[in-house]
């Protein structure tokens, strides 16, 4: 067994008496989608956020690729390979799609500091932004500005966004939340073809995908890891169902 | 496309008029009006330094007075000890004055960076209302210090006695000192352009829209706006050299905030974030102050009146207003 890509060790957060994030331990192994289940206010974007970088937790590591990643920050951690969606699409929204996939693609080259060279029409950068794109099934809509995207396309754009990183670990912040049916299932699938490439922390409430994505789960409840396991575990245990599953 | 070829078409009009304006009044035999047109140069200049940091980067300083008043100061600190035969500087190392044009110009560029690089460290630690006014507490600590200098005239300024000589290049000829600022204006637009649209403009400009976005994908938005703000400083910085050379005479007055906001003005007024809106905004500042001034001393409400009409209806300027929104692609 190899040392698992992500790794988080006894993490705490705590919001004045809240305790957002109470002893996490869990960890993503490589090749793999480790699913972060839990009700409303459970603490799941708190986690990602900490594990991102954004948020410092009180106590706790954070091991990424065997490397103690806790006090570093958001960009170096992107840099590193930790790439993340949001819940909410944040994007550069006067950007066209492709433009914001192409600051991406700059971002993993580390070529930021050139001051001539103009980015349009740089195949360098376009040519592996489109494939993103197509990826995800933006192709056709790339030149368009992000505010004319759809609630939908722009949850993909975030995907194409992330994945040009070339990630070794995605976190995914509710990829499917807001999506129509249709769009879920695609999604489900891109994400499912992706997994030999970066492995996942996906946090969703859509049980179809994760039950049909997951190779591991985690139950999240009041900042605590109620219970991990298989899909199969989860499904079986009566004190996810009561805590959660409200089957 | 259409859009964008109307914004070049609008674009090259206004650089063809204020290029036709001084060849006019040359013919004419009117030289004020020569003088009027560099000003409008000079100002646009320091406006196209300003907009690189507040349009593109969303860096709104109150406090780019500063750079020219320190690009002034500079040049005319310099020029003022080549006509007294004196040195700058004795110790630790021997800075004579410059009367070359070129050593003006670098040492306004010199110092304009440097200390934009310093308060744009301090500055870019915070945002919004904040940046806004720490970036006009460092501008007034330089005024004040401007203003305390016996040695420079203080409060009073000092007159400059000195032309500078730009080899081949008579600078004391209005047209010539003119076509000298034109091309820096022009120079300025050009090289914006570029690093706008280059990788770093890219991140510059996503650092405007969302921080958060462009930390995500592993590029700190802290050195891409610093570089900007430098860059832009140094721009600004160039415009207080020509500025001194203009009037022959340096006073404090050209880092006060005043300047700062009328600068912001020339940017607000011709369009945020168009390339060539400074032209029109510091055009638009001067030709009201020159008509309307020759009426009337409050020339400033119509100007507060047509500031007040393009913020509320008109967010992308004048510029805007003719030429349609800004596009990206």
């Amino acid at each position: 067994m190899t040392e698992p890509l992500l790794v988080l060790d006894g993490l705490q957060k705590s919001f004045g008496a809240l305790r957002a994030t109470d002893d996490v331990s869990l960890s993503v192994d490589a090749g793999s989608i480790h699913a972060l289940i839990g009700p409303n206010g459970a603490g799941k974007s708190t986690l990602i956020g900490q594990i991102a970088g954004a948020l410092r937790p009180d106590a706790g590591k954070i091991a990424f690729m065997a490397r103690d990643v806790t006090g570093l920050s958001v960009p170096q951690r992107a840099q590193l390979g930790l790439g993340r969606t949001f819940q909410v699409s944040s994007l550069a929204m006067e950007f066209s799609a492709l433009r914001n996939v192409m600051l991406a693609v700059q971002a993993r080259k580390r070529s930021t500091f050139r001051f001539w060279r103009p980015v349009r029409g740089d195949r360098d950068l376009t040519d592996p932004a489109m494939l993103q794109l197509e990826r995800v099934g933006l192709a056709e809509r790339a030149q368009l500005p992000v505010t004319a995207l759809s609630h939908g396309e722009r949850r993909q754009l975030e995907l194409a966004v992330a994945l040009a990183l070339e990630p070794k670990v995605l976190l995914l912040d509710e990829p499917m939340a807001g999506l129509g049916g249709e769009d879920s299932q695609r999604m489900t699938e891109v994400l499912g073809n992706l997994r030999q490439e970066a492995a996942m922390l996906l946090v969703e409430h859509d049980m179809d995908a994760v039950f049909t994505l997951a190779d591991e789960i985690s139950v999240l409840v009041y900042g605590r890891i109620i219970a991990s396991g298989s899909v199969a575990d989860i499904r079986a245990s009566q004190e996810v169902r009561d805590a959660y599953l409200g089957e | 496309m259409v859009e964008m070829s109307r914004e070049n078409l609008f674009n090259a009009a206004i650089a063809g008029l204020l290029l036709a304006l001084p060849l006019g009044a040359w013919a004419l035999g009117e030289s004020y009006y020569i003088s009027v047109a560099s000003r409008v140069a000079i100002l646009a200049l320091a406006g196209v330094g300003l907009n690189l940091a507040l349009g593109f980067g969303g860096m709104v300083s109150f406090g780019h007075a500063a750079f020219f008043g320190l690009g002034g100061y500079a040049a005319g600190v310099l020029s003022h000890h080549a006509f007294e035969g004196s040195a700058f500087l004795n110790w630790p190392l021997t800075i004579d004055g410059s009367d070359s044009t070129l050593t003006l110009w670098f040492a306004a560029l010199l110092v304009s960076g440097l200390v934009a690089a310093v308060i744009g460290a301090i500055s870019l630690r915070t945002s919004g209302v904040y940046f806004i006014m720490i970036t006009l507490a460092f501008a007034q600590m330089i005024f004040y210090l401007a203003v305390s200098l016996p040695t420079y005239g203080g409060e009073d300024g000092l007159p400059l006695y000195l032309r500078s000589s730009l080899p081949g290049l008579d600078l004391s000829d209005d047209l010539t000192f003119f076509f000298v600022c034109y091309g820096l204006l022009l120079l300025a637009i050009f090289l914006s352009l570029r690093l706008v649209g280059s990788r770093f403009g890219a991140a510059l400009q996503c650092a405007r829209q969302n921080e958060t976005r462009l930390s995500a994908i592993g590029i700190a938005p802290y050195p891409v706006k610093l570089t900007a703000f430098v860059f832009s400083a140094m721009i600004t910085g160039l415009a207080g050299a020509l500025f001194v050379e203009l009037n022959g005479f340096v006073s404090p007055s050209i880092l006060s905030w005043h300047l700062s906001g009328e600068i912001m003005i020339f940017v607000i007024l011709g369009g945020v974030g168009r390339f060539y809106g400074p032209i029109v905004g510091a055009a638009l500042f001067i030709v009201l102050e020159t008509v309307i001034g020759g009426y009337t001393e409050r020339w400033q409400l119509f100007l507060g009146v047509i500031l007040l009409g393009v913020v509320l209806f008109a967010r992308g300027g004048v510029i805007g207003l003719l030429a349609g929104k800004a596009r990206h692609d």
